[in-house]
């Protein structure tokens, strides 16, 4: 590990995820550091979603998911804070993303309004993120980038221990995914939270993570970007191509990732 | 009730509301189409105008039931086979077993076969036929007194669980994360709006209740931009509707509910015409 491990992590260990006779996680043992953005890669249909669902405690697991603070003790509670991979609302429906943050920052009914102090709590939530400007907009007008940035704002407040973001790139272009993750990692060293991030995006993967796991049903390889990059797993997975990715990769054209995008999300096909 | 009915008579100086009926009748409106804009407001945004349809309908099945198990009270019967029908429809769509327009489909025509079936054993639905298209003008201060109270509780529950539902309706993993209890507030949501549906249904009957709970809020929908304004929109125009509709029913001598719906109807026209220039 690297010299920025602290003792301050969620260590999973042996999570298998059993479903209708299918058993899509099996013994994945990682540990998700404070301070860090640890990414989950792999293809398709290797788990990423449902590892991400039995974190939040959407589905039940084996094995066991433990918080432990920066003085090794267990704490019980591990607060998560979540951006989901898209947001599918009805897009005209009349709720600002001031209505949507102050539903969940105040109890009082955003029908009948928002209250002074609620107001500045929205303010100060997506300034944090770059989205001041957003406030007053429906949330359907909003572009996939800017939802992520209000579900960015939304997963920070109260501050999380455990940030998860499932595959923020998709819909997102890629000057809005840079900003995303710039913002992310502003989040990571101000906050010194933990974060884990599902992408398919190998190139900014390399240049952002500090620890990668390559899911496959369990974890083939976890460690350092280049590590995993350059080993046998990785290139069984996505090809022996894959390994220069950065640096043989054309300004401008666009992003190389693995997924078909016509095929159903692991998600969808989940649900 | 004498204070009440001289404000009224102050405030609207015309023929038609020296009759007693017709004050009663107007507070009545002011009573219950309020909490129907406000419920319908996510009821519209939650795609659910089909269900609530389903559920007026199932009032029928209640008030057969309670009359085959000799209930004393149609509304009683109205009001429990209402809400557990609802839970049902709730549970099968959340467990998403089938698609949810034929699961509410399904439910929808078993409750009216079901009614049909025991309100007219013997040849006689004739007296209920006044349940399709219920009537406002018999509305006593008793009823109105119970339409107040319906309407405090039922604001003040739409108030506690509106900002969950909201958060739930938009995402519900999400939702969960931040401790929403997500199937339990939309359950919630649809017994509120099963209570509020058989509450108003003998005033404004089984064929036009929906209306009342979606048209005013589809019309706000089309010109709202945010949640305020779409329940503030969606208020004023059912009590607009409400009360154009029971002077309009009375100049032209036809039935009340079918009056206010199609107000209604009209605000939905237009609002759809200026959606364009307005969001």
């Amino acid at each position: 590990m690297s010299a920025q491990c602290s003792l301050c992590r969620i260590a999973l260990e042996d999570v298998s995820v059993v479903r209708g006779g299918q058993t899509p996680l099996q013994d994945v043992s990682m540990h998700i550091h404070c301070g860090q953005l640890t990414v989950l890669i792999g293809q398709n249909g290797a788990g990423k979603t449902t590892l991400i669902r039995s974190l939040l405690g959407e589905i039940p697991h084996g094995g066991a998911i433990r918080h432990v603070d920066d003085e090794g003790r267990e704490v019980p509670r591990l607060r998560t804070g979540y951006v989901p991979q898209h947001l599918l609302f009805d897009k005209e429906m009349p709720v600002t993303v001031e209505d949507f943050l102050a539903a969940a920052f105040s109890r009082r009914p955003v029908w009948t309004g928002v209250s002074h102090k609620t107001r500045e709590k929205v303010q100060s939530a997506l300034a944090a993120v770059d989205g001041a400007e957003l406030a007053r907009r429906p949330l359907g007008r909003c572009s996939g980038g800017e939802i992520q940035r209000v579900l960015l704002a939304l997963a920070i407040h109260p501050t999380p221990d455990l940030l998860v973001l499932d595959e923020p790139v998709s819909g997102v272009d890629q000057n809005g995914l840079k900003m995303f993750l710039d913002t992310v990692m502003r989040l990571k060293e101000q906050h010194h939270m933990a974060i884990l991030l599902v992408s398919h995006d190998l190139n900014l993967v390399r240049q952002y993570a500090d620890h990668v796991a390559l899911l496959d049903k369990s974890v083939l390889i976890q460690g350092t970007p280049d590590a995993v990059y350059a080993s046998p797993e990785f290139q069984m997975i996505f090809g022996v191509g894959a390994r220069n990715l950065h640096s043989t990769r054309i300004h401008g054209a666009g992003r190389w990732t693995p997924r078909v995008s016509s095929e159903p999300t692991e998600e969808e096909v989940n649900e | 009730m004498q204070t009440i009915y001289a404000i009224i008579e102050f405030l609207l100086p015309f023929e038609a509301f020296e009759w007693t009926f017709m004050k009663n009748a107007l507070l009545a409106i002011l009573l219950l189409t309020p909490l129907l804009a406000l419920l319908g407001t996510m009821a519209v945004n939650q795609q659910m105008a089909f269900f609530s349809d389903a559920l007026g309908h199932s009032a029928l099945t209640g008030i057969g039931l309670g009359i085959v198990l000799g209930l004393s009270s149609d509304l009683l019967a109205m009001l429990v086979f209402g809400v557990v029908w609802a839970i049902l429809i709730c549970r099968i769509k959340q467990t998403g077993a089938a698609s949810t327009d034929t699961v509410i489909s399904v439910f929808s025509s078993t409750s009216v076969a079901a009614g049909l079936l025991i309100l007219s054993r013997g040849g006689g639905f004739a007296k209920y036929s006044s349940l399709l298209v219920g009537d406002v003008l018999a509305v006593t201060p008793q009823d109105l007194l119970w339409l107040l109270i319906a309407l405090v509780c039922g604001v003040i529950l739409w108030a506690a669980m509106y900002n969950q539902l909201l958060l739930s309706s938009i995402n519900p993993a999400l939702s969960r994360t931040r401790g929403i209890r997500v199937k339990l507030v939309e359950c919630a949501f649809v017994v509120l709006v099963a209570v509020a549906v058989m509450l108003s249904i003998k005033w404004v009957g089984v064929m036009l209740i929906n209306a009342l709970l979606i048209l005013p809020a589809a019309a706000a929908r089309n010109v709202a931009r945010s949640s305020r304004q779409h329940a503030v929109i969606s208020v004023v125009l059912a009590l607009l509707c409400g009360f154009a509709g029971l002077v309009s029913s009375y100049a032209w001598d036809t039935t009340v509910g079918a009056a206010i719906v199609l107000w209604a109807a009209a605000c939905y026209f237009i609002s759809l015409g200026l959606r364009r220039f307005i969001r």
